[in-house]
């Protein structure tokens, strides 16, 4: 079947649509709505974005492909993201990736083998001041340690 | 100075800081964004905020009042202002306190700062990952519209104000302003030709203004105190580096936080007094004053000033900790006040190891448009790398101050010289620690060390 945003996130982009003096304004947050349904952005839904809003298909690739957070094939349920740069490094940030990919068994950039869990390393999230941290979905957890990571992780996990 | 203040920070603590109803009853919020659409002529306002000296809080400390008084009235385009809370660079985490804590500020900002640029609309980019900051962004924009202080007539006046929270999608490149418009009317965020400028071609080939976040935040404040009284807050008030802003440390101190403060407080006085100094009570090594594209300070250093005109003449031959963090003086040591967010690295840091992490960012960030910043950032991250390795040579040295001085100026956008000054910054400052690993001497197995209290990332390495 072909990719439709619901009826409540249709009218959603409605309401998005009202916001900008042109439809290619509502690309990316368009984007963000089919991929929040989806879990990542397929030909289909680059098809399905590009008709919506009048501009070519090749544009709508060319936004995709740019971003680091539109994913461009399946990820796992939960996307777990450690931030790797220097203030958070400084606070033991690769001591946390590590103990990350041992408790799960992955390295950075896979996926748990049941596809509950994608590990990622992230840039600099703007909790150098509460570091070292990681974004789970749309959570952040900071001033970690292995075991509060621990307990994060396990409650994902169930 | 220590100079603790708090006209964005009142409500900060407070279980409903960031609910209308405590932005009203706490520091009466919204009575300036009344005043100036009921009583005020926007040259009036502008005037204020030239008079108010706020130094841009991006990055770069442009004069604020001066970027509005660009915008001129297009005789058929609607303006637009737009609010950069892209919030990227490595060690800032000061805007996203003010969306999650004191939301209203930003939108009785951009009300204020609609009617001096003469725009009806304001957008806020956010950036995708900072989930709290667009919803309380959206709460405070429905209750100020609820209250009728946006819309059509807010505060019973004619001028129309709307103001929308925007999202990107995870690109540190979007912070830089032309590529954030880009990216706002739904593009790839690759930054643009300068000129045009925004004031003339900016969000969808209208006149724009981009701010920062915490610039728009301050305004309402800046014009209830006047703008001169303002500025005075400021022990750089001289400087024309007015006011007060928010600072923040993070890296190797034992409370890392951010405080709201006059202008013309020392990295000594933050570092020690605010943050409760180094962690484990280690030597102090080095400071990057304002974000990962600001070139490193090492603690020793003096200030070298002997000329009397010299802005920094007045602490000539002291500590660089003890100068006032202002965009001058940050300037006048050879780095940046940049976003005003010290990272501190205690004795124990690898410099070589913090500038292989820190090029591995720029490599990742740079959006490959000027093959000077893309192959650039890759071959600095590289060779840092080899270094790191021991399979670096001293030529390797050499060639990652070359690669560097190669993408000044080269370039289309600042991320450009936001990866080759800190490069050379650490090039210049460490360059004894790169040779020792050229020797041999040093090796990542025994002194690749970032995190130095629990020695954690050493053994994490060791583990593998
Ligand atoms: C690579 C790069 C990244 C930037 N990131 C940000 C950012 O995250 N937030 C921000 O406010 N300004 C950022 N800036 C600065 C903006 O281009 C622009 O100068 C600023 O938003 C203007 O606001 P201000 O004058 O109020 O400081 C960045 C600049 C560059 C070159
Ligand atoms: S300097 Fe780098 S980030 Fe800026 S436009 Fe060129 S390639 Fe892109
Ligand atoms: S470096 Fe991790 S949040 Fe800033």
């Amino acid at each position: 079947m072909a990719f439709a945003l619901t009826p409540e996130r249709d009218r959603e982009l409605g309401e998005i649509l009202g916001r900008y003096p042109t439809k290619m304004g509502a690309c990316i947050p368009m984007l963000h709505l089919c991929q929040e349904q989806n879990g990542w952005i397929s030909d289909e839904i680059i098809l399905y974005v590009a008709e919506k809003l009048t501009i070519p298909a090749a544009h709508v690739k060319g936004v995709v492909t740019f971003y680091t957070l539109f994913n461009q094939k399946p990820v796992g349920k939960h996307q777990v993201w450690v931030c790797r740069t220097l203030p958070c490094a400084l606070r033991g940030a690769d001591a946390i990736l590590h103990h990350c990919e041992k408790k799960l068994g992955i390295h950075a950039g896979e996926t748990t083998a049941d596809g509950k869990i994608t590990l990622r390393t992230a840039e600099c999230l703007a909790s150098c001041g509460t570091a070292p941290m990681i974004q789970v979905d749309k959570d952040y957890h900071e001033n970690l340690t292995p075991e509060r990571v621990d307990q994060i992780l396990a409650k994902l996990q169930a | 100075m220590i100079k603790r203040t708090e006209y964005l920070s009142k409500v900060y603590p407070l279980a409903d800081g960031f609910t209308i109803a405590a932005y009203e009853r706490e520091v009466d919020g919204y009575a300036m964004a009344k005043k100036v659409l009921s009583s005020m002529t926007k040259e009036q306002v502008i005037d204020e905020a030239k008079k108010a000296n706020i130094r841009g809080r991006g990055g770069a400390g442009f004069p604020m009042g001066l970027k509005w008084s660009f915008m001129r009235p297009h005789p058929t385009k609607p303006a637009y202002l737009v609010v950069n809370a892209d919030e990227g660079e490595p060690g800032t985490h000061k805007d996203r306190t003010i969306m999650e804590r004191n939301p209203h500020a930003v939108v009785e900002g951009c009300i204020i700062g609609c009617y001096a640029i003469g725009a009806h609309a304001a957008y806020i980019y956010v950036r995708d990952e900072l989930h709290l900051s667009k919803a309380r962004l959206w709460a405070a924009i429905n209750e100020a519209k609820a209250k009728g202080y946006l819309g059509k007539n807010p505060f019973g006046t004619s001028y129309e104000v709307e103001v929308y929270v925007h999202t990107g999608a995870g690109a540190y490149i979007c912070g830089e302003e032309t590529s954030l418009l880009n990216s706002l009317e739904g593009r790839r965020g690759e930054p643009r030709l300068k000129p045009p400028f925004p004031a003339q071609v900016g969000a969808f080939g209208c006149p724009t203004t981009v701010n920062n976040l915490e610039t728009i935040a301050i305004v309402p404040t800046a014009l209830k105190l006047g703008g001169e009284e303002f500025s005075k807050l400021s022990a750089l008030h001289g400087m024309n580096d007015g006011g007060t802003r928010l600072f923040g440390v993070n890296g190797h101190v034992k409370k890392p936080g951010v405080w709201e403060l006059a202008v013309g407080v020392t990295l000594r006085e933050l570092i020690y007094d605010l943050a409760g100094g180094v962690t484990g009570d280690k030597p102090l090594f080095a400071i990057i004053p304002g974000g990962s594209s600001t070139p490193v300070l090492r603690a020793e250093e003096l200030v070298h000033a002997p000329d009397e005109k010299s802005p920094l003449h007045p602490w000539h031959g002291q500590s660089v900790l003890d100068v006032p963090l202002g965009v001058e003086t940050m300037r006048g040591l050879g780095t940046a006040l940049g976003t005003c967010c010290v990272t501190v690295m205690a004795e124990g840091t690898c410099p070589v190891t913090a500038m292989h992490n820190l090029m591995q960012f720029y490599k990742h960030e740079s959006c490959g448009q000027c093959t000077p910043c893309r192959e650039g950032s890759a071959w600095l991250s590289r060779t840092v790398e080899k270094i790191l390795d021991g399979r670096g040579t001293m030529e390797d040295i050499d060639t990652l101050a070359d690669v560097a001085n190669n993408i000044m100026g080269n370039t289309i956008c600042a991320f450009g010289e936001g990866t080759a000054m800190p490069a050379l910054g650490f090039l210049k400052k460490f360059r004894k620690d790169f040779e020792a690993y050229v020797r041999g001497e040093k090796t990542r197995k025994t002194h690749s060390r970032l995190a130095v209290e629990a020695d954690t990332s050493v053994t994490a390495h060791a583990a593998e």
